[in-house]
């Protein structure tokens, strides 16, 4: 064999290969997309459990983001230290229609030690994100309202454990104005109770049962008045 | 017969006790219940509306398809650069655009590198599906290295330039370091996909070495990792890339089959040997020399020698990796909780009939978080077993596999250095070659298509 057809067949060879190649890529790919369209078609790929709205397929096809499914969180204090951020992306969310709006908070007021006083070295929350509104004093009972400056907000997870003592409104969820969405999130890589899964974007909280029922009956009494 | 009597009896007290007990606790946990039921009302007040809790959407995904064409056009113009403009300028100022967008603003994420294991869980996993978006930006780069050789690798990978631009005075490697730091690469690739197959864990995400860098923040060990192979990477050029990226490793396969590729001179060699030590890649093929017949001989009987190893290499691994399955197994986190209940309740089923203070000795240390946690959600401990034993028997085979590529690769290579391709030119090594192109500087024939310099 001449050098010239040498380097001809080696050429013939080097293409035929190229194309089973790209071929192969094509089917591999081809496959996956056809995957994600299906399961996109049949429901809901994530295994959220609490995911309501996953029945359209339209939210599926969009990218995935994380979540922390509180029934699973132990609000353990490893979200504030593990996020890529410097804040992470973990804050604590109170649902409102859950709250009973007590005075004697456990999640704003630590167990122990407990000093009546509002003062910052009385709360329970260690950068006083926690803001405490009074009200209405109802059969001589005062309610306040605490609502979470997510601002100073760093995930801790102190108020939800002590609000677990009581109504548990309080949850850690990932906000997605801060989340960066990595490919593997690592605070999830860390979650000692499993509780991080990936839901669709079109519907990326994730309720506790309670707080789901208490806002669902909350929006039908909302309904009734209207 | 009295024996008999004796033990029966017995075994009634033992039912009663335990009947008792059942009962205790059935009471205990109706109490429970009915206290978890028993939530402080939501007051209802005169003037002040419930307010619903804040839920910011999830941030507008326009710049995901943004991405995409960013790619497409990097991909496009990085090609065009290496292989029909052999613009050195070009490639480098392309490389720290890619820098500045996939990196430092977009943060490095998704990269095709990491989503190697999107498509490994999602080829395996039934309840994962990856999004269009990263099946393309995997794809996207294999392809267009098919037809142009790795030009993702040269100026568009943020990971690439920033070691391209740290890469001050690099040094020339020994061929026999690279080709076996080579290696760590597709063991590297295996590994990734060993574990993104039994969705134990995205080690390609948790390693990477350089997004630390981009985000300005990460833990302290891996900023350490960043400093070093950055401060590697001034004397040895892209330390990461040539060892140890997995994505690398494919794209260099690719890239033996690509159609254009960068060439070093822009028409035709002379031989001048001005290039010989241009590339810090280790990526410039010297042309051969014709051997001796004896040395010839010698090199044929190493060829046969290697190829019979080669089948050995692949089946030892395969043996090595399954009886590291166990090893393995113990980074999955399913795998890791199993173990610690198993030793909690083994622990607390030793300090049973003790008095109380013992028992707490005999424990000695408190549960973890994992372990109350799992308790926390009341699943049982056999379905956690059985998940245990499925993701072992997942990670025999694995390992088993692994094991097998590990073998095929150390074999592979042997076979490569054993063949001698006949060269009249110096030539890039188109698997090695990141299509910098560093050498077009070193080549006259170059200078004269630019017209730097005149020949007579």
């Amino acid at each position: 064999m001449s050098e010239k057809e040498e380097i001809g067949r080696r050429q013939w060879l080097r293409d035929a290969a190229r194309f089973v190649a790209l071929g192969g890529i094509g089917t591999v790919a081809g496959w996956l997309l056809y995957k994600q369209r299906a399961q996109a078609a049949s429901g809901c790929p994530s295994s959220a459990p609490n995911c309501n709205e996953c029945g359209q397929a339209a939210g599926c096809r969009q990218p995935q983001v994380w979540q922390i499914d509180p029934n699973r969180c132990i609000a353990c204090g490893r979200c504030q230290i593990n996020c890529v951020l410097d804040l992470s992306a973990v804050k604590a969310v109170n649902c409102f229609a859950l709250c009973g709006y007590c005075d004697n908070c456990t999640g704003y007021f630590p167990t122990a030690d407990y000093v009546r006083n509002t003062g910052a070295e009385n709360q329970l929350c260690p950068t006083g994100a926690i803001a405490r509104k009074y009200i209405e004093t109802q059969a001589g009972v005062p309610y306040f309202e605490y609502t979470i400056d997510e601002r100073l907000c760093i995930a801790c997870g102190k108020c939800v454990v002590g609000c677990r003592l009581m109504n548990g409104s309080l949850y850690l969820q990932v906000r997605h104005d801060r989340c960066l969405n990595c490919n593997e999130c690592s605070i999830g890589a860390a979650c000692p109770a499993d509780a991080f899964r990936r839901v669709p974007a079109a519907a990326p909280q994730l309720l506790q049962r309670a707080a789901q029922a208490a806002e669902e009956a909350l929006a039908n009494k909302r309904h009734k008045k209207t | 017969m009295r024996r008999k009597e004796n033990i029966k009896s017995s075994d009634t007290r033992r039912g009663l006790k335990r009947a008792a007990l059942v009962l205790v606790s059935l009471i205990l946990l109706g109490v429970r219940f009915a206290s978890a039921a028993d939530l402080y009302p939501t007051p209802e007040f005169s003037n002040h509306p419930i307010p619903q809790s804040q839920t910011p959407a999830v941030r507008a995904s326009w710049h995901e398809p943004l991405d995409l064409v960013f790619l497409a056009v990097a991909l496009a113009a990085a090609s065009y650069f290496a292989v029909r403009g052999r613009s050195r300028a070009g490639l480098f100022t392309l490389s720290i655009v890619s820098l500045a967008w996939l990196g430092f603003w977009r943060k490095g994420c998704v990269c095709p590198i990491g989503a190697i294991q999107n498509v490994t869980q999602s080829l395996l996993d039934s309840q994962y599906a990856a999004g269009w978006m990263v099946l393309l930006v995997f794809v996207l780069p294999l392809a267009v290295t098919l037809f142009f050789g790795r030009s993702f690798c040269a100026s568009v990978c943020p990971l690439g330039a920033v070691q391209e631009l740290v890469a001050v005075r690099p040094v020339q490697v020994p061929p026999w370091i690279d080709h076996a730091l080579g290696l760590l690469a597709f063991v590297y690739l295996g590994a990734a996909v060993l574990f993104a197959a039994t969705g134990s864990a995205w080690i390609i995400c948790r390693y990477d070495p350089f997004v630390g860098l981009f985000r300005m923040t990460s833990s302290a060990k891996m900023l350490a990792l960043s400093a070093a192979f950055l401060g590697v990477g001034l004397f040895i050029g892209r330390p990461y890339c040539r060892w140890l990226c997995p994505y690398g490793a494919l794209l260099g396969l690719l890239s033996r089959l690509s159609w254009r590729h960068l060439r070093i001179d822009p028409k035709g060699c002379v031989q001048c040997r001005l290039c010989e030590d241009a590339c810090p890649y280790g990526a410039i093929q010297r042309p051969t020399i014709a051997l001796p017949p004896k040395q010839r001989l010698a090199g044929r009987l190493r060829l046969a020698g290697v190829l019979a190893l080669a089948p050995l290499l692949v089946a030892a691994g395969a043996c090595a990796g399954y009886y590291m399955r166990n090893v393995f197994a113990s980074v999955d986190r399913n795998v890791q909780l199993a173990e610690e209940v198993r030793a909690d309740e083994s622990a607390a089923g030793r300090a049973k009939g003790d008095s109380p203070i013992f028992a707490e000795a005999k424990i000695g240390t408190v549960p973890r978080d994992e372990v109350e946690a799992f308790r926390g959600t009341g699943e049982s401990v056999e379905s956690l077993y059985a998940a245990e034993a499925r993701i072992r028997r997942k990670f025999a085979i694995g390992g088993t596999i692994f094991g097998g590529w590990v073998g095929l690769v150390f074999g592979v290579k042997l076979v490569r250095l054993s063949i001698r391709r006949r060269r009249k030119d110096y030539e890039p090594d188109r698997a090695a070659c990141v299509s910098c192109g560093r050498c077009f500087w070193y080549c006259p024939e170059e200078h004269q298509r630019q017209e730097l310099i005149q020949i007579e």
